[in-house]
């Protein structure tokens, strides 16, 4: 057995056993609560008056905004994630410099901020 | 170009569960000890809120369940689990109940890579910091599932700042995870432990300092992130109660409600081990002092029973420590404002953390 197996072995077994907890929760809960329906209860809770429309309204389109500025970071980050392990072993007598990584690296995260000074120029940041 | 292939595949630690031949037993164990963290720590993180809070408010706190009122939360979850279950007709049923196990899971995954001393870990993953950042991130759409389907426009609300919220804070928590993993150049979390212990500033050598010290800026900014992930005071947007009734949850009742909590209380002791491996130095009591009952590299690593005993109290006791600073920060600060939160992100947290990453590699590259 690799040490791969055995590692993420333990992570599989323990979705499974994470996912089983939650079902025998809810059981549990199941078998010892009580159980009195009224229509009044079922209502949706907002102002104690009968709820207008539908509560899947539509929200601020902000949020959509700042999900798009997040994917480009995210995105980013992935790629910080093994340049960060590698970059502290790098030397003169390695193929890559350090200086190469580092400004290759400056780049690519300037290009991103880039990005973000322009989505704040645009005014997405600033609420009215 | 094949420098960059991986030079040396990184031994990585065991653990003391490691035990006999088989593989079953050490998964069991393994399991077992994650689920037993998972139950006990939270609900001392909790007991401590309670009391600190408590007495900061000039009050007292729990006091009639148990000892000085330690099992409320125990007697709390016995009461959430008789409680009647209570689905809105107009909701999305199968996703209501999904949701809360949505972001419960995830908060018992972490518990997987924490290390609270020599060899008392479940894994040490080449990838730990990774995973931990990544599992944590899941937890966000259970929250934006209940905010949805509890088809409530409170709630709706509620789920959808707390998505922008937990995205928005999550940048600045990976970018200083990923400046430490710089000056570490791993990402198992045992190794960084390992790597704070051994580490000096040059020309200074001989004197041990953890990366809390190079890296305050780092530290901040994590501790900032990690409060806003968590949705605490005064970050607390998504529930803000004043303005939204309870948020996401105010749909939510009896055991599912306490699934939501119990995932609150969970990630604040993931997120503060978090921190004591990244930047407190991990089961380090000082730094340049080896624990009693351990030898090798830094006095950290191959300990007697005595020694992981006194490991394990230093990291639990560093994590109460800041679990009391965060109760500490939500008494003490009023909450900000939704536009405010998202500003403090974007224009200072962000570009600070960038700044801070290039600021270290720099120096760990040139030094």
């Amino acid at each position: 057995m690799t040490s791969f197996y055995a590692q993420y072995g333990t992570f599989a077994v323990l979705v499974v056993v994470g996912c089983a907890l939650y079902a025998v929760i809810m059981l549990a809960s199941r078998i010892m609560r009580p159980t009195v329906p009224s229509p009044q209860k079922l209502t949706t809770y907002e102002c104690g008056v009968e709820a207008v429309g539908s509560g899947w309204s539509q929200t601020n389109i902000r949020y959509y905004i700042f999900a798009f500025l997040f994917v480009i970071f995210d995105v980013e980050a992935i790629f910080l994630f093994p340049w960060a392990v590698i970059v502290s072993d790098l030397d003169a007598t390695t193929a890559i410099s350090p200086t190469f990584a580092i400004v290759a690296m400056f780049l690519f995260v300037l290009t991103l901020l880039e990005g973000l000074a322009y989505a704040w120029k645009k005014g997405v940041l600033k609420w009215d | 170009m094949t420098v960059l292939t991986s030079t040396t595949a990184l031994a990585q630690a065991p653990s003391i569960l490691d035990v006999g031949d088989g593989v079953v037993l050490p998964i069991l164990l393994k399991v077992a000890l994650v689920l037993g963290l998972f139950f006990v720590v939270p609900l001392v993180g909790g007991y401590l809120e309670h009391k600190v809070m408590g007495r900061m408010q000039n009050r007292r706190g729990p006091v009639e369940a148990g000892p000085f009122g330690s099992l409320q939360l125990v007697a709390d979850g016995i009461k959430f689990i008789q409680k009647e279950d209570i689905i809105p007709r107009a909701a999305d049923k199968p996703m209501f109940a999904l949701a809360p196990g949505l972001a419960l899971v995830p908060a018992l995954l972490v518990f997987l890579v924490i290390p609270l001393g020599p060899g008392v870990f479940a894994v040490d993953l080449e990838l730990g910091l990774f995973y931990a950042l990544a599992i944590t991130s899941i937890s966000v759409l259970g929250i934006l599932l209940g905010g949805w389907a509890s088809a409530n426009k409170f709630s709706l609300i509620g789920g959808l700042r707390a998505g922008a919220q937990l995205i928005a804070y999550e940048l600045p928590l990976i970018i200083t995870a990923i400046t430490v993993a710089v000056m570490a150049g791993t990402l198992s979390l045992v190794g960084i432990v390992e790597a704070q212990a051994n580490f000096t500033l040059p020309g200074l050598e001989g004197f041990n300092l953890w990366f809390v010290f190079p890296q305050i800026v780092g530290f901040a900014i994590f501790f900032v992130a990690a409060m806003a992930e968590l949705s605490r005071p005064p970050f607390d947007m998504p529930i803000g109660d004043s303005e939204l009734v309870f948020g996401y949850m105010t749909e939510y009742t009896g055991i599912k409600f306490a699934m939501f909590l119990l995932t609150e209380y969970a990630g604040m002791i993931t997120m503060s081990a978090l921190m004591v491996v990244l930047f407190l130095g991990g089961w380090q009591i000082l730094p340049g002092v080896a624990t009693p009952g351990c030898e090798g590299a830094a006095g950290i690593m191959s300990c007697d029973p005595i020694g992981i005993a006194i490991s394990v109290l230093v990291t639990l006791a560093k994590i109460m420590g800041l679990v009391f600073l965060m109760v500490w920060a939500r008494v003490a600060y009023p909450r900000l404002r939704e536009d405010q939160l998202q500003r403090i992100s974007w224009l200072v947290l962000v570009p600070l953390s960038l700044a801070n990453l290039a600021f270290v590699t720099i120096l760990t590259v040139v030094l």
